[in-house]
């Protein structure tokens, strides 16, 4: 555990530094504006992100979350363009979409015991493809600029997009079930060791199907505020966008064998890719070419820990060999 | 005593044997998927299988066949190449930017240094994996964006046009010996080779054994590691030759080539019956997958589906093929335990004979 929280740490001063330069040395970083920009890239990434981590703390992966995402849009829209015109009633039918294409994932993997990177390879293309189906290369919108305007209006007083609370109270629920219960606790032990912690009287198959569906849910939920946000349902919205969560899991310190990292980790993980992203994009880095310090990061994340272990193992060996 | 020793090698060949089948059937199932597809959609509409249309289609399978072959390769050792795609952009990007700075380029110099950037790119991804231990999968999720990053940095605003390839570098992206694109006789010279690799060669077999058991593999004296990079290399290589041939197909490049072709590759493979945990499948299952997902996109149209259909097809289509594959692996298991059970039984009595009359 007590890696988990030096990891946590790390990620979170390396953003604060990061803001600390960068906002000496690149005009407009860390003004309001900046800050309404960043948070507003990080909603929808968050919100898949943060239950992807305790998916990928199971030892399992979902690599559909952004075509249930685009799938979310392109029914939203159509629904709304068929005349359906209670928001409530769309945000409800939207998210009962999300959970029934998790729970397609996690029947898969948790019933026919099938691999999950496999499985979600698949309905990644299936569900991208309904997509397709449903709205074909049409766009739909013509939203009332009410939605479009209160998805993304600043919490009063402040620049800061309100939606942010909902991430906000989305991962304390979230972190408080995984760090602060036995549920929480199971997760984790389902990572290191699926086989014991079933005979441990975990229900292995259960926890992760419910997973998948709560990943499901929370991709549908960023469907609507991508949709609203760009006013816009198109059937290929946040294509590309499952990879760009993985990598956010997994620099936040979750290991992608299972059983290890935390969701402060995984936030702060986000935060600091969407910010790098916007402040190098005001330096007129072009923003194709930042996908290298994304990726950059990402591998420097898992090459840097593991090479200090073996380090470690080494020392450890050489030092024993000399005492005796 | 004779009798005692042939047993338990009985017990081994029924055991390949049943498991052989299980592959044949495999291979078999994906192959007769693809010609009832043929022939259903020859039925709707006889042009279908026009000369020119199965040249388009034996074109358009080419680039994801040997992608495909190269991940296949990956695949089968327990790990997963997700970078494919942006090295073939990488290389398409650099033969196309080669020709334009030396124009009087030879063909095969440019294919060699497409095959060597991609094999270098591997190298990349190996070097991390093997000597660094840490999974593929975020490493080639971490180089997919910098070599993508890489090939943007380096293109940005610039574009190759066809204007500036040779001529005798279009055609070969264009030709065809007696109906067959030359392209689809790299890629088919590409497959063989893999695939007598992969089942004659100590080394190929240990890449099995490397994918069935890392740890065992490694106890039995493989050099896991090396093997491992070994395959990757492999796989950044074919990804490179693919780049060339991409080049040579489209002849307009720019930093996009290739993007958002790993899943797709992935799909080809799982679909052709490669275990995605390693240990068992074949190159040509893999091939014949990468074909039979280019032959739902271009029969769709003709059968009146909208096109729009073809994705959401494509993930069914996995979705069954590992479905399928799982049911096949649980009668596989069943029989070779039947199996094993009958030996253990019929020798067990034996070798108390044999005990007493020693």
């Amino acid at each position: 555990m007590r890696r988990s929280y030096a990891w946590d740490l790390g990620i979170i001063v390396a953003l604060v530094l990061f803001v600390a330069v960068a906002g000496q040395t690149i005009e407009g970083v860390g003004s309001p504006r900046f800050w309404r920009f960043v948070i507003l890239e990080v909603i929808p990434v968050a919100l898949i992100a943060l239950p992807l981590a305790l998916v990928v703390i199971t030892g399992e992966i979902d690599l559909s979350v952004a075509s249930v995402l685009g799938l979310t849009c392109t029914v939203l829209g159509q629904l709304w363009a068929w005349g359906v015109s209670s928001l409530p009633l769309l945000i409800v039918l939207c998210l009962l979409l999300g959970a029934a294409l998790g729970a397609v994932n996690g029947v898969f993997v948790t019933v026919f015991g099938l691999p999950s990177l496999a499985v979600t390879i698949g309905t990644l293309a299936l569900y991208r493809g309904l997509a397709y189906v449903v709205l074909g290369d049409r766009a739909v919108a013509n939203y009332p600029t009410t939605w479009t305007r209160n998805a993304i209006a600043a919490i009063p007083g402040l620049t800061i997009p309100w939606m942010i609370l909902v991430v906000v109270a989305v991962a304390v629920i979230l972190g408080v079930i995984l760090h602060a219960t036995p549920i929480g606790r199971g997760l984790y032990a389902i990572g290191n060791n699926a086989e014991a912690s079933a005979f441990a009287g975990i229900s292995v198959a259960r926890t992760k199907f419910w997973l998948f569906v709560l990943t499901g849910a929370m991709s549908a939920l960023a469907g609507v505020f991508w949709t609203f946000r760009f006013a816009s349902a198109r059937a290929d919205n946040a294509t590309g966008l499952e990879l760009a969560a993985v990598a956010a899991v997994l620099l936040g310190g979750v290991s992608i064998f299972g059983g290890r990292g935390g969701l402060v980790g995984v936030l702060a993980a986000v935060v600091l890719l969407a910010t790098l992203r916007n402040a190098l994009q005001l330096a007129d880095v072009p923003a194709n070419a930042l996908t290298i310090v994304t990726g950059s990061l990402l591998i420097a994340s898992v090459v840097g820990p593991n090479v200090a272990t073996q380090a470690r193992d080494a020392l450890r060996r050489r030092r024993a060999r000399t005492a005796t | 005593m004779t009798a005692l020793a042939e047993r338990p090698g009985d017990t081994r060949t029924r055991g390949r044997v049943v498991a052989q089948r299980f592959f044949v059937v495999r291979e078999l199932g994906i192959g007769l998927a693809l010609l009832l597809l043929i022939v259903i959609t020859a039925l709707v509409n006889p042009r279908f299988l026009a000369a020119q249309s199965i040249k388009d289609l034996l074109l358009g399978s080419t680039i994801l066949a040997i992608l495909a072959t190269g991940q296949a390769i990956v695949v089968i050792t327990r790990n997963v190449d997700l970078s494919v795609g942006s090295v073939l952009g990488l290389s398409a990007f650099a033969v196309g930017t080669l020709f334009v700075s030396a124009p009087g380029t030879p063909i095969p110099v440019a294919l060699a240094m497409g095959v060597a950037l991609g094999a270098a790119c591997g190298a990349v991804n190996g070097l991390l994996i093997a000597a660094a231990r840490v999974p593929a999968l975020v490493v080639t999720l971490g180089t997919l964006y910098v070599f993508r990053g890489i090939d943007y940095t380096w293109a940005t605003g610039k574009q190759v046009n066809a204007a500036d390839m040779p001529a005798g570098f279009l055609r070969m992206g264009t030709k065809a010996v007696l109906g067959v694109p030359v392209l689809a006789l790299f890629a088919v010279v590409v497959l063989v080779f893999a695939g007598y690799y992969l089942r004659a060669f100590r080394s190929g077999r240990e890449l099995y054994a490397i994918g069935s058991e890392p740890a065992a593999a490694r106890l039995n004296g493989i050099p896991v590691g090396r093997r491992i990079f070994g395959a990757f290399v492999v796989s950044g290589a074919l990804a490179g030759f693919a780049g060339v041939l991409y080049a040579a197909r489209f002849g307009t490049l720019d930093a996009n080539a290739g993007i958002n072709s790993e899943l797709n590759v992935v799909a080809a493979v799982v679909v052709g019956g490669v275990a995605i945990f390693g240990g068992s499948g074949s190159v040509y299952g893999a091939a014949l997958g990468a074909v039979l997902l280019t032959t739902i996109g271009a029969a769709l149209p003709v059968l009146g589906v909208s096109p729009f259909w073809q994705r959401a097809a494509v993930g069914a289509l996995i979705l069954a093929a590992i479905g399928l594959d799982r049911i096949l692996m649980a009668r596989v298991g069943e029989r070779l335990r039947v199996i094993g059970g009958r030996s253990v039984a019929e020798n067990a009595p034996n070798q108390r004979k044999g005990a007493r009359r020693a």
